[in-house]
C-alpha cells in the first residue's frame, strides 16, 4: 500500500487554523496527492481546543490520524502542543508556537498556566521547534497573520519548493489580504530554516 | 482538477445534480452546512424549519405534491421527526424524498451518540450510507433514483467524520427533473386504521423487492484480497478496515445496508474463512448477519462506544506492534461564554439563586459549568420548560406550604423548536415555573442560523419577527417581563418579581449575540485600575476570556474585551472602569 502522510494541526479556536489547513490541503492537491481533511466543530468553539487532521499520498483511506501515528504536527499554543503530543509518530516533527493562552481554569484562578511544557515534551524524545510566530506578525503590524508566519515556519519541515506555497496562498488567500501574509509566510520561514 | 468538499458539500452539490427543486432542515452539528451550502444554488428553494418534526412533514407536503424534495437533520433531531417518519414509510412518496440524518460517533457536539441506522429498521425504510466525498454526491442522486422507482423516502445516512470531512470530489451537471402531477389519493395518503393496514401490507412487499435490489445494487459491493479474513463494514468504518488490512482481506462493503441483503452476505460469507464486521457505534450489521445463521466476530473485538479509528482497528485484531501512547496530563480547555456574551451575566444572577434550574440546549448550556455552576439539567431540547414544570409541580406536592421554585431557561430557537408547547401546559396546568427566555436574535451554538425570531430568512431575506412577549402573553401569562442582561440589578430584581408570583412568568432577556455582525456596536473595552484591585478575585466569577490574574491582581486584555461592563458591575469597589475615547490605556 502506497504510504500516507499525516500532519496533524492543532490550536485554539479563532487562531486561525483553519485558514492554514485551507493553505496546507491546496498545496497537497496542487501537487497531485489524494488529501483527506478533518476538523471537528461544535464545542470546539467558544475557546475550545480545535485540531484538523490533514492526510495525503496515493490513495487516503482513513480521514483521521489516530494516536501514535502523526508524521508532522503544526501547534498553535503551547499547552495544545502537549495535549496533542501522543499523536506524534516516534521521530516525527513538531512545530510549535511559542504562545500561551489561558484556558478557563486559569483564568478563574483555579489552576496556573504550566511552566514545563518544553521539558515534558523533551522528555518524551519529542524533537520540537519552537517559533515565536506572534512577534513577527505583531511586527508587521496585524496580529491576525500569525497563523500563516507559524506556516511558513512549519513549510521547512515538508519536502515542497518555496514556490509551491507561494501559490497556494495566493490561491487561498483573497488579493487584499495577501501582501502581508505573503510577508508574515517569508519571516516565518527564515525562522524555521534556522 | 478534482477538489477537496466535505460530506456535507458535496450532499449539497449531490442534490443540486439530481435536480432537486424543495429542501427543508432545522440546523444541528453535523448537519447544519449542508442546507447552507444549499441556499447557494438558485434552482433550490431552501428553508429553515421551525424543528425537525414541521421540517420533515414540510418535505413530506412537497414531495407528495411533485418535487424532488431533501430534507436534513442531526440524528437527535429524527427523534423530534420520527412520527412522520413512520407515517411517510406506510405512505410512501410521489417526487423523490431524502431525509439526511448526520450522526455523531463520540458526540462531538451531542448529547448522545445514539445510531439511527436503526430507524431504517424500525420504520421500515431503505438506508444508504457514504463513505467518503465522492461517494455523498454519487449516492444522494442514486438516492433520488431508487425514492420515485420503489415511490419510498429513503434514509440516508452520514456521520461527523463524513459531514465535516474533506476529500477529493470529481462533480457533474444538473438535470433537471419535471414535476410529478399530484394526483388525490387517499388509500395511501389519508392514514386512517383500514388505509393504514392496507399499507403496512404493501410496505412489507416493498421491503422485500427493496431487499433485491439491495443484493444487486452498486451500492453495496466486494473487493477481493485475500479470502482469510471477510471483513463487512458501511460508511467510515471501511476507510479504517481497509487503511489496517489492505489486500489481507476481503471487503464486502455495504453501501445500502437495510433492508439487509442477506443472499450477498451468504455468498461473501461461503467465500472466507473467517468473518467479521468492522461498523460504528451498534451492532446492526453484525446482528443481522447473526439472525441469519451465520457465525460472525465483531462488537466482541470493536467498542459499542465512540468513534474508531485506524488504531483501535489495528489492536482490536492484534496488528499493532506498540503500546498506546499515553497521552500527558494537561489542563482543559473547555468552551466558554465569549467576551461580551449577553448570557454571562444572567447566569452570574441566577447561579446565586437558591432555586432549581432547569436548563436546555444552545450556548447557554455552557451556564451549568463553573464557576457559574447555575443550570441542573440539559436533557433535550425543550426540555427545560417541560421538565420544570415537573420540577415545580413535584416540589409543590412534597411541600404545599413552603415549596422550592424552579427556573426554567431556554434559548429562542429553541423556545420556537419545542419550548411553546411546555409554555403552554405550565399555563393550562397553573404551574408557577419562572421561564427565562435568553433571545440573543439568532440560533448561535450552531454556527448562526436564522429563526422564526431572528427576523431573516435562509435566504437572507427579511421574514417576519415572533416575539416570545406576545407569544407568553397570548397563551395567558399575566407577568412577562423583558430585560437588559447586561444590567444586573435589573436582572436581578426581575427574577425575585417573578420568583415572588406564584404563577407562571416569563422573562425575556434580550441582547444580541456578541459575535452578530449585523447587531454589532463598538464600545470601548474596560480596565482595572491596577492601583486599586484589592486581589478579591470576585471579578473572575463572571468567566470572561478577557480577564485574568497577573500578580494576585485581576487585569483586562483590551484586545479582546467588548466592554460589556458585566465585570465592572461585579466589582464591589469599583475599580474596573471603562477607557475612555483616547484616554487611559
Ligand atoms: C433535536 C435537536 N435539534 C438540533 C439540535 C442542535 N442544537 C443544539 S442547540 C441548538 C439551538 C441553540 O439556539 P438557541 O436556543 O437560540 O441558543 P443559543 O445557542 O443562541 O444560545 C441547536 C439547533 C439538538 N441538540 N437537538
Amino acid at each position: 500500500m502506497a504510504r500516507t502522510t499525516s500532519i496533524m494541526l492543532a490550536g485554539v479556536g479563532g487562531q486561525g487554523t483553519i485558514l492554514a489547513s485551507r493553505v496546507l490541503a491546496q498545496l497537497l492537491l496542487n501537487e497531485g496527492h489524494d488529501v483527506k481533511m478533518s476538523e471537528v466543530h461544535g464545542m470546539a468553539q467558544r475557546g475550545g481546543s480545535v485540531t484538523t487532521h490533514v492526510r495525503y499520498g496515493k490513495d487516503v483511506d482513513a480521514p483521521t490520524i489516530a494516536p501514535g501515528q502523526a508524521d508532522f504536527m503544526l501547534v498553535f499554543e503551547t499547552m495544545e502542543a502537549a495535549r496533542v503530543a501522543h499523536y506524534l509518530k516516534p521521530g516525527g516533527t513538531i512545530v510549535a508556537n511559542e504562545r500561551e493562552i489561558s484556558s478557563l481554569p486559569i483564568l478563574i484562578a483555579r489552576e496556573e498556566y504550566p511552566d514545563d511544557i518544553p521539558e515534558r515534551l523533551e522528555r518524551r524524545g519529542i524533537d520540537v521547534r519552537w517559533a515565536d510566530a506572534y512577534s513577527i506578525a505583531d511586527n508587521l503590524g496585524n496580529i491576525r497573520v500569525e497563523n500563516v508566519a507559524l506556516l511558513g515556519a512549519f513549510s521547512t519541515v515538508l519536502p515542497f519548493a518555496e514556490d509551491a506555497w507561494k501559490k497556494a496562498l495566493t490561491q487561498v488567500i483573497p488579493e487584499r489580504h495577501l501582501k502581508i501574509n505573503t510577508a508574515a509566510f517569508d519571516k516565518g520561514r527564515q525562522l524555521g530554516k534556522k | 482538477m478534482k477538489s477537496l468538499m466535505t460530506g456535507n458539500e458535496a450532499i449539497a452539490r449531490g442534490a443540486w445534480e439530481a435536480g432537486v427543486r424543495f429542501a427543508t432542515a432545522y440546523p444541528g452539528t453535523p448537519s447544519t452546512e449542508i442546507l447552507e451550502n444549499i441556499a447557494g444554488y438558485d434552482e433550490i428553494h431552501s428553508q429553515w424549519s421551525v424543528n425537525e418534526k414541521t421540517a420533515l412533514e414540510t418535505a413530506l407536503g412537497g414531495s407528495i405534491a411533485g418535487l424532488r424534495t431533501l430534507c436534513a437533520m442531526k440524528h437527535v433531531g429524527l427523534n423530534v421527526a420520527a412520527d412522520p417518519l413512520f407515517s411517510s414509510a406506510y405512505m410512501g412518496v410521489n417526487a423523490g424524498l431524502v431525509i439526511i440524518t448526520a450522526d455523531d460517533p463520540g458526540c462531538h457536539s451531542s448529547q448522545n451518540e445514539q445510531d439511527n441506522r436503526n430507524y431504517a429498521k424500525a420504520a421500515k425504510l431503505p438506508l444508504i450510507e457514504p463513505s467518503n466525498s465522492q461517494e455523498a454526491l454519487d449516492y444522494i442522486k442514486i438516492a433520488f433514483e431508487l425514492s420515485e422507482a420503489y415511490r419510498t423516502p429513503v434514509l440516508f445516512r452520514i456521520t461527523t467524520r463524513l459531514a465535516h470531512g474533506k476529500s477529493t470530489v470529481a462533480v457533474g451537471e444538473r438535470v433537471e427533473v419535471e414535476p410529478r402531477e399530484y394526483v388525490r389519493d387517499v388509500s395511501r395518503f389519508v392514514l386512517m386504521p383500514a388505509q393504514a393496514r392496507a399499507c403496512h401490507i404493501a410496505l412489507e412487499d416493498r421491503l422485500a423487492k427493496l431487499e433485491d435490489y439491495a443484493c444487486s445494487t452498486q451500492l453495496n459491493r466486494v473487493e477481493w484480497g485475500s479470502r482469510k479474513l471477510g471483513i463487512i463494514c458501511s460508511g467510515v468504518a471501511y476507510h479504517y478496515a481497509h487503511e489496517v488490512f489492505g489486500e489481507e482481506a476481503s471487503y464486502l462493503k455495504l453501501g445500502m445496508s437495510y433492508p439487509f441483503p442477506k443472499q450477498l452476505v451468504r455468498d461473501f460469507a461461503a467465500e472466507v474463512d473467517r468473518l467479521v464486521v468492522i461498523e460504528e457505534l451498534d451492532p446492526f450489521i453484525e446482528d443481522a448477519v447473526r439472525a441469519i445463521g451465520i457465525e460472525v466476530e465483531g462488537k466482541s473485538l470493536l467498542p459499542r462506544v465512540g468513534e474508531l479509528d485506524s488504531s483501535i482497528v489495528a489492536r482490536a485484531f492484534g496488528k499493532a506492534d506498540d503500546e498506546t501512547p499515553v497521552p500527558e496530563k494537561v489542563t482543559g480547555r473547555p468552551p466558554m461564554f465569549c467576551a461580551g456574551c449577553p448570557h454571562r451575566g444572567v447566569f452570574y444572577e441566577l447561579g446565586k439563586l437558591p432555586v432549581v434550574i432547569t436548563g436546555d440546549i444552545g450556548c447557554y448550556t455552557l451556564g451549568s459549568l463553573p464557576p457559574f455552576a447555575a443550570s441542573d439539567t440539559c436533557i433535550c431540547m425543550g426540555a427545560s420548560i417541560s421538565a420544570g414544570i415537573g420540577f415545580q409541580k413535584a416540589f409543590g406536592i412534597m411541600d404545599p406550604e413552603n415549596p422550592r421554585r424552579a427556573v426554567a431557561v431556554i434559548g429562542d430557537s429553541t423556545f420556537y423548536h419545542s419550548g411553546m408547547t411546555g409554555l403552554l401546559d405550565a399555563v393550562y396546568n397553573g404551574v408557577g415555573l419562572v421561564t427565562v427566555i435568553l433571545d440573543n436574535r439568532i440560533t448561535a451554538m450552531t454556527g448562526h442560523q436564522e429563526n422564526p425570531g431572528s427576523g431573516y430568512a435562509l435566504s437572507g431575506q427579511t421574514a417576519p419577527e415572533a416575539k416570545p412577549e406576545e407569544i407568553a402573553k397570548a397563551f395567558g401569562i399575566k407577568r412577562v417581563a423583558t430585560v437588559d442582561p447586561y444590567d444586573l440589578a435589573q436582572v436581578k430584581k426581575t427574577l425575585e418579581d417573578s420568583l415572588a408570583d406564584p404563577h407562571p412568568s416569563v422573562i425575556v432577556s434580550r441582547a444580541p449575540c456578541a459575535l452578530l455582525k449585523r447587531a454589532a456596536v463598538r464600545k470601548p473595552p474596560y480596565y482595572v485600575d491596577q492601583d486599586a484591585c484589592r486581589k478579591c478575585k470576585v471579578c473572575l466569577k463572571v468567566a470572561c476570556p478577557a480577564l485574568y490574574v497577573e500578580d494576585g491582581k485581576a487585569r483586562i486584555d483590551a484586545a479582546v474585551c467588548v466592554g460589556c461592563g458585566i465585570c465592572a458591575q461585579v466589582c464591589r469597589f469599583g475599580t474596573i472602569k471603562q477607557i475612555e475615547k483616547g484616554g487611559e490605556n
